[in-house]
């Protein structure tokens, strides 16, 4: 059947998860399905932008009639399909996965920033995993910090192959791939080149979808607000709190901002973390928007400028050739004066006003209003010109 | 945009003429490139340098700078003439078709590959590709819209478009990209010379009436100057002041002496801003301004997408929103202004605007995405334009001649001269300037020539060199590659101390005034 | 075969086994000295006899059609050889090991209990040449099937035939067939498995290198009866000689028209390309090998959808082993009744095995399935070498388990090997005798593993790592009390989870071993000793005065100077000097060095 806009309406399933019926497109994942009817799988190689990758091993579930478990994230869901999404058997592999991943792993998540966003660190507290009971050779590898944007730090690298399969399948770059095999293979870029000398575009997908703190945004790392940021989300990761939850039992707002990106026409939606009244960090929230996650480096390291000390903080008037800092009164007095003076002498048509494409609808709407009603010229426009 | 940037991932093929896009639109280069990668959709691009999109192409057109018409008016002679038109669309659909077809008859791809440079195969293969596809889109960005022949390129991409049935279904349309965050939505409502919100005209009594009674005010209904048109007229000296908001003339406009000079002669100029830009350096007056994490409101994205603005962190000392400051100085030259909170502002818009009539900030802080038109509060928003029909009811095809660049290469002056972005700034670089980790791996701008014309230069990688137009000249490092043809020079705008805007030519396109920054004719050599 | 008139035919065995132990110096003698026409002779080579034990091999032909087979051949033993045998028609009785008069005696039994179908050119024919296939009666079957059968009447053959994919599976070749057929389109490609990367594998290796024309001849019967017009030949590397015999041949082929298009005059079109592998035993998993045929890195990806539906560049494929297409054309030209006479009742038709390790006979074994172990391994593979004990046999490789000698009368047959707790696998037989730990055994097997794993998933990159980890410390004499359960624990969960059979069949060698030799586990971890006296850790090594003949050997090789002794008096070795690595004991020419 063909839909109003010309689409092509896609064929509906059910299957049973758990007991419960589930419809969704023909085509979906089992763990597509699961998630449209709120069932929890638990994943770690799984990001919504990308294919299916099924490395992890987490998702794996129990269907009637299948040899062996198959992965939810990768396995297409067929009509009819009996799927259970949790047994004695697959809660005991999770649990020996993760605590797998964690025999390499640090424990201490104290001082790691990605304590209280940690996919990694969130199936531990599920599990009650403080030790790994398997004991053997840990990784200690340098840590990367060569270009002003990307760190990497491949001892919290848990192989799930995210940052390839983004920068590859959705940013269509492909800085990085594994090297090596077995327990050494690791994530690298060629020859293991500096960040900066391979075609990366430090769009961040890469830090975006990394699970644990082995990818992190350099500029987002640092001390004082960040460290207030940091022990926060420590005390979430303590307390099993989610961070609207804590900020709740503490009583302050909400710290995160969603908004509208700066810079150019594709309005990416932005979520700017503020503590003290300053940006500590720019996230993209996944799935959102046009972006759906995704930024580019403007979008997701050029906010510097908001809180730069080189921002105008009083209106200025010129004295010959410098300017003095004066108070707003003064200031709107002197333009209402001398604009309603040429108004006068010279007629409205002699002023000029240039709105900006990069203030709100509402302003703009305002500075129109102000030129035409009370200017009295339509002499009104902006860089859509240029 | 005639489409959203979503379904662009949905095309079976797409025209990208124009249109830096993994580097002046990431997010939509995402969606082509996904749709090359994942969806098979054939990718042809039309453009003068090797960008990185054209890694991605099944083809790549290399075009001369300013020879669009030409080679769209070639690729519509192969569609006609071997009958890959949509026979359909163009019957029920438009009007004007044997202009059309009389019209890019004469552009057969030889002629057009003349012009152009391009092989006629090519021009060919791309044509065909063009009109198989079952839905294939448009985008196009400044790289057409900033010649004089800006609006007989967009309409002869319309022209395209309409003929190959291309029009109201996903994965096709007329894409222009919109380069900064809210230039549609400032469009969207009014800051025109022309027109009111929703591009209703000043000359129109009835809409000019329905204003008057909103506003309480007689308005004015004289057509007023474009931006490009008030330089010249301030440079005449029948322009006495100018209130510059948010725009960075001295960097951005074409031919800046021109522009500076222009500025220079005003008796009064009030520059509003969040920076003390080489603008707002000029001005009498210097108003500080809140930025976008500082205020409430909304921007409308290239695709019509209208999205919410919140403040995050509070202006620093005292900084102002921008409404705020209109209205106060509103109020001192005697008109009050009711209301400014933004969300009360955004419904003062949607009574006004048809198109925007249904969007207010309640509605869209329930988290729906509204693409206007959206006529009222129930309405889900439109993301594809004209799905049954035209605004003006069919489609008219507009054919045009190919015509030259105002100012083409010569004896004098023997290379074109091209201008635009790169990824890592953001035009006059007033906000990615300020970042440290840009200005590390980007700290400063180049010209990239050909091999072939460095050795006749005498242009080495890394040297300085001296680039000069009639308007000036400016001193800046050179990068040698293969990405640029021979017989052209690009030049980035965004660094003021190689400011390519030096070097522009500021011949406007007669209907919509916009300069022709992508073509001036220009000379280099080493310093 | 063709004698040119010649009194006799000499057929240098040639294959990687032979020249390994010399047989190209072999070759270059012989070539030498006939090439002055003083004898009688006509010299060919072929690929291997199966004799790897004994090479370098000769057999030679007389115009009876007999034949005498040579064995343990040097350049400097040519002279004699062709004075004796080839111009006076002696026959040299001390080098004999197989001889057409009396097929039993020497070590002809050791052909004689094969039963060669795969096998059943090499060795007898030059694997350069097509002719000598063509003679042999190569592409009939072929010819016969594409002018006069239908697909699905091919696969129908196969089916009956009841022949299971030889590449360790065991899966019913016709049926998988079958699916490649039944899947849509147009496009749809064949791949030959020659990847072959079980230490101890070699079966792969010698049909490509002895009679490389019975596999594409299977190959081409294949792509007809599947549909595919394409094939990819997987080989790895590591085979040259077995690459460049596949260049030539399917160069050969071209030039008769058996592939390319109009094949046989129909209008059938088929072609075969050989893809070099680079050195990774995964990529012997078929998603992996066709990663990375696609040029990506070969890593697997879960399965379904299957290879039958969606396989190389999404397209349908069948994909199928060595020894399997090269059994095809035989059962073609004989039918599938001769096939499925052959065998048990699960599993029909022969299997090549690849006898390595303390058996006495390496090489290769041809048996029928149904043959027990004991058949394979004492009648065929001639028993334990050195006269020591049969301990245990490791079947199936790296993926396989091992049977102690209680199982000795298991039959070879899918189902009754995997009920046992081993796999047939490719045909890998490693044989122990009493002086091989089978702890050590596991780890050797978990340590090629964890060098091959690709590293994608968790379970087989941390997992069989830990379990190497936990093996290695108890080879070193600091097992734990619980590390056998935990070995135990984590094989299970890696089993259940991996995302491919190398993982999920890793911890196999353990878990039998576990199973059947529990006690070696336990003298390691609690007894800190090593049951077979092997272990390095867990040894003393000490010279037996009586035996000891103080001849010296074991001095020269030791490499801390830790033995002492006056010539021709018993030696004595210094226990606190001594690093345990054995290369006086593999010296010693009396056996007197005792490990304990």
């Amino acid at each position: 059947m063909t839909l109003s806009d010309g689409r092509l309406e896609v064929e509906e399933i059910k299957v049973e998860i758990d007991g419960t019926e589930c419809t969704g497109p023909k085509g979906s994942t089992i763990l597509d399905m699961a998630k449209a009817a709120d069932i929890y799988i638990p994943t770690l190689c799984y990001d919504p932008r990308m294919q299916p990758y099924g490395a992890c091993r987490l998702c794996l579930v129990e269907v009637e009639g299948a040899r062996g478990l198959l992965p939810a994230c990768y396995a297409e869901a067929t009509d009819g399909m009996v799927v259970k999404t949790t047994t004695e058997e697959l809660e005991r592999i999770r649990k020996t996965l993760v605590e797998l991943l964690l025999s390499d792993h640090e424990m201490e998540c104290q001082g790691c920033t990605k304590s209280g966003r940690c996919e990694l660190q969130e199936l531990a507290n599920r599990y009650g995993i403080t030790e790994s009971p398997f004991v053997g050779e840990k990784h200690e590898y340098v840590e990367h910090v060569e270009n002003p944007f990307v760190m990497r730090d491949y001892n919290k690298c848990i192989m799930c192959g995210r940052c390839i399969r983004i920068c590859r399948e959705v940013q269509g770059v492909g800085v990085y791939d594994f090297v090596n095999r077995g327990f050494k293979a690791i994530p690298g870029t060629p020859f293991d080149k500096d960040m900066q000398e391979t075609p990366c575009e430090f769009c961040g997908q890469c830090i975006s979808t990394c699970p644990t703190g082995a990818i992190k945004a350099r500029p987002y790392e640092g001390t004082g607000r960040i460290a207030a940021r940091d022990m926060l989300r420590n005390a979430c990761a303590y307390f099993k709190m989610s961070e609207e939850d804590m900020m709740e039992a503490l009583g302050l707002d909400n710290w995160v901002t969603r908004t509208t990106c700066a810079y150019c026409g594709c309005g990416c939606q932005l979520d700017l973390h503020v503590i003290d009244n300053k940006v500590a960090e720019v996230t993209s929230p996944k799935m959102v928007g046009s972006g759906q996650g995704n930024l580019c480096v403007k979008g997701r390291f050029g906010y510097d400028f908001i809180a730069s000390d080189e921002r105008l903080t009083k209106p200025l008037i010129r004295k010959g050739k410098k300017f003095v800092e004066a108070e707003w009164d003064d200031a709107l007095d002197l333009i209402a004066k001398k604009l309603g003076a040429i108004k006068k002498k010279e007629g409205a048509d002699a002023i000029g006003v240039l709105s900006s494409a990069r203030a709100t609808n509402e302003d703009n709407y305002l500075v129109q209003k102000f030129t035409r009603a009370v200017i009295g010229t339509n002499n009104v426009d902006h860089c859509a010109r240029l | 945009m005639t489409n959203t940037i979503d379904d662009l991932e949905e095309a079976n093929a797409i025209l990208v003429i124009g249109s830096n896009t993994t580097e002046a639109h990431p997010i939509i280069g995402l969606r082509i490139k996904k749709a090359v990668m994942q969806n098979d959709c054939k990718l042809i691009v039309a453009e003068p340098r090797h960008i990185r999109l054209c890694f991605y192409a099944d083809r790549w057109l290399q075009h001369m700078p300013g020879t669009d018409v030409a080679l769209l008016n070639g690729m519509m002679n192969v569609i006609i003439e071997e009958g890959l038109y949509d026979k359909e669309f163009v019957a029920e659909r438009t009007e004007g078709f044997e202009e059309l077809a009389e019209m890019v008859k004469d552009y057969t791809p030889e002629k057009a590959a003349e012009i152009t440079g391009v092989a006629a195969d090519d021009i060919r293969e791309a044509a065909r590709t063009f009109a198989a596809a079952d839905c294939a889109a448009i985008v196009y960005a400044m790289g057409i819209t900033q010649h004089t022949t800006g609006t007989d390129n967009v309409v002869t991409v319309a022209n395209l478009s309409m003929l190959t049935g291309n029009i109201g279904k996903p994965g096709a349309g007329v894409n222009p990209l919109r380069g900064q965050n809210n230039v549609q939505g400032a469009c969207d409502v009014g800051a025109l010379p022309n027109v009111f919100t929703g591009y209703r005209s000043v000359s129109d009594a009835e809409v000019r009436k329905e204003f008057e009674k909103a506003w309480g005010v007689e308005l004015p209904s004289e057509p007023g100057l474009t931006a490009t048109a008030m330089i010249d007229a301030a440079s005449a000296g029948d322009l006495k002041a100018m209130y510059i908001i948010g725009e960075n003339p001295m960097l951005s406009d074409a031919n800046i002496h021109h522009a500076e000079e222009a500025l220079n002669k005003l008796d009064f100029l009030v520059v509003q801003d969040i920076f003390l830009t080489e603008t707002a350096e000029l001005a009498d007056v210097v108003l500080p301004a809140a930025s976008f994490a500082e205020k409430e409101g909304t921007f409308s994205a290239t695709d019509r997408r209208v999205q919410r603005v919140r403040k995050a962190v509070e202006a620093p000392g005292e900084a102002r929103g921008d409404n705020e400051i209109i209205a106060d100085l509103s109020k001192r030259m005697g008109y009050e202004m009711a209301n400014v909170e933004p969300a009360a502002v955004m419904d003062e818009i949607a009574s006004l605007t048809p198109q925007y009539a249904g969007i207010s900030h309640a509605r869209l802080d329930t988290g729906i995405t509204l693409h206007w038109p959206c006529p009222d509060a129930e309405h889900p928003g439109t993301p594809i334009l004209h799905t049954k029909y035209f605004t003006r009811g069919k489609g008219w095809f507009c054919p045009v001649p190919y015509k030259a660049p105002a100012e083409q290469a010569d004896a004098d002056y023997p290379l074109v001269l091209t201008t635009g972005r790169v990824l890592w700034q953001y035009h006059t670089g007033t906000m990615t300037r300020k970042s440290e980790g840009i200005n590390e791996i980007d700290p400063h701008g180049k010209v990239w020539i050909s091999l072939d014309d460095a050795e006749k230069y005498g242009i080495e990688t890394g040297k300085e060199v001296v680039v000069s137009t009639r308007r000036g000249e400016i001193d800046i490092e050179a990068m040698v590659t293969e990405r640029m043809p021979n017989g052209v020079i690009f030049v980035p705008f965004h660094y003021v101390e190689a400011a390519a805007n030096v070097l522009t030519n500021n011949a406007v396109d007669p209907v919509s005034k916009v300069p022709e920054f992508k073509v001036s004719a220009a000379k280099v050599k080493a310093k | 075969m063709a004698e040119n008139g010649h009194k006799y035919k000499l057929v240098l065995g040639y294959g990687t086994c032979g020249i390994a132990a010399g047989a190209t110096a072999v070759k270059d003698a012989l070539e030498d000295a006939v090439k002055g026409g003083d004898y009688d002779v006509d010299l060919d080579f072929a690929g291997c006899m199966g004799y790897c034990f004994k090479e370098p091999v000769i057999e030679i032909f007389d115009s009876a059609g007999g034949s005498v087979i040579y064995g343990d051949m040097t350049a400097k033993k040519v002279p004699q050889l062709l004075d004796e045998h080839v111009a006076k028609g002696q026959v040299i009785e001390d080098w004999v090991i197989k001889d057409s008069d009396d097929p039993t005696a020497h070590e002809g039994d050791f052909l004689e209990n094969q039963h060669r179908v795969v096998l059943r050119n090499c060795g007898k024919i030059n694997p350069e040449s097509i002719d000598e296939y063509i003679e042999i009666g190569g592409y009939e079957a072929a010819r016969r099937a594409l002018t006069g059968m239908t697909p699905e009447e091919v696969i129908d053959e196969v089916s009956a035939s009841g022949i299971r994919g030889r590449g360790g599976a065991g899966f019913p070749t016709g049926t998988k067939w079958g699916f490649a057929r039944k899947s849509p389109g147009e496009d749809k490609y064949l791949i030959c498995n020659a990847d072959e990367g079980d230490p101890g594998a070699f079966m792969d290796r010698s049909v490509l290198e002895g009679d490389p024309h019975s596999v594409l001849e299977g190959m081409i019967l294949a792509g007809f009866a599947i549909g595919a017009r394409q094939a990819y030949i997987y080989c790895r590397a590591e085979y040259p000689l077995a690459l460049s015999r596949l260049d030539i041949a399917i160069r050969e082929c071209h030039e008769k028209g058996y592939l390319g298009k109009n094949i046989f005059g129909t209008d059938w079109e088929f072609d075969v390309r050989v893809k070099k592998g680079a050195g990774a035993f995964v990529c012997g998993e078929e998603t992996a090998m066709m990663a990375s045929m696609e040029g990506k890195r070969g890593m697997p990806r879960p399965r379904p959808p299957f290879p039958a539906n969606s396989g190389l560049w999404g397209k349908p494929t069948n994909i199928n082993n060595v020894e399997t297409f090269a059994a095809i054309p035989w059962i073609i030209n004989n039918g599938s009744a001769a096939y499925s006479a052959i065998g048990t009742e699960k599993s029909k038709g022969t299997k090549v095995f690849c006898l390595a390790g303390k058996v006495r006979r390496t090489g290769l074994a041809e048996v029928p399935m149904g043959y027990t172990l004991k058949q394979v391994i004492f009648d065929v593979g001639g028993g334990i070498a050195g006269g020591r004990e049969f301990k245990a046999v490791q079947m199936g490789g790296p993926s396989g388990g091992c049977l102690p000698e209680s199982k000795l009368d298991t039959q070879v047959d899918y189902d009754q090997i995997t009920a046992a707790g081993a796999i047939i696998g490719s045909g890998g037989m490693i044989v122990a005798d009493n002086r091989t730990c089978m702890v050590d055994l596991a780890r050797y097997f978990l340590s090629f593993t964890q060098d091959e794993s690709c590293g994608k998933c968790t379970p087989c990159r941390i997992g069989t790592k830990r379990m190497l980890e936990i093996l290695e410390r108890i080879c070193a004499g600091e097992g734990k009390p619980e590390d056998i359960d935990m070995l135990q624990t984590l094989a299970s969960d890696i089993m259940a989870s991996s995302l491919c059979a190398l993982g999920g069949t890793a911890p196999n060698p353990v878990l039998t071993t576990l199973r059947y030799f529990k006690n070696e586990y336990e003298d390691h971890i609690f007894n800190h000793k090593c049951t077979a006296g092997s272990c390095p850790a867990l040894i003393t090594l000490s010279i037996d005065a009586e035996t000891c003949t103080g001849c010296g050997a074991c001095v020269k090789v030791c490499p801390t100077e830790a033995i002492t002794g006056e010539k021709k008096q018993p030696h004595v070795i210094d226990a606190e000097a001594c690093i345990r690595c054995k290369m006086c004991l593999s010296r010693c020419p009396s056996e007197s060095i005792v490990a304990e």
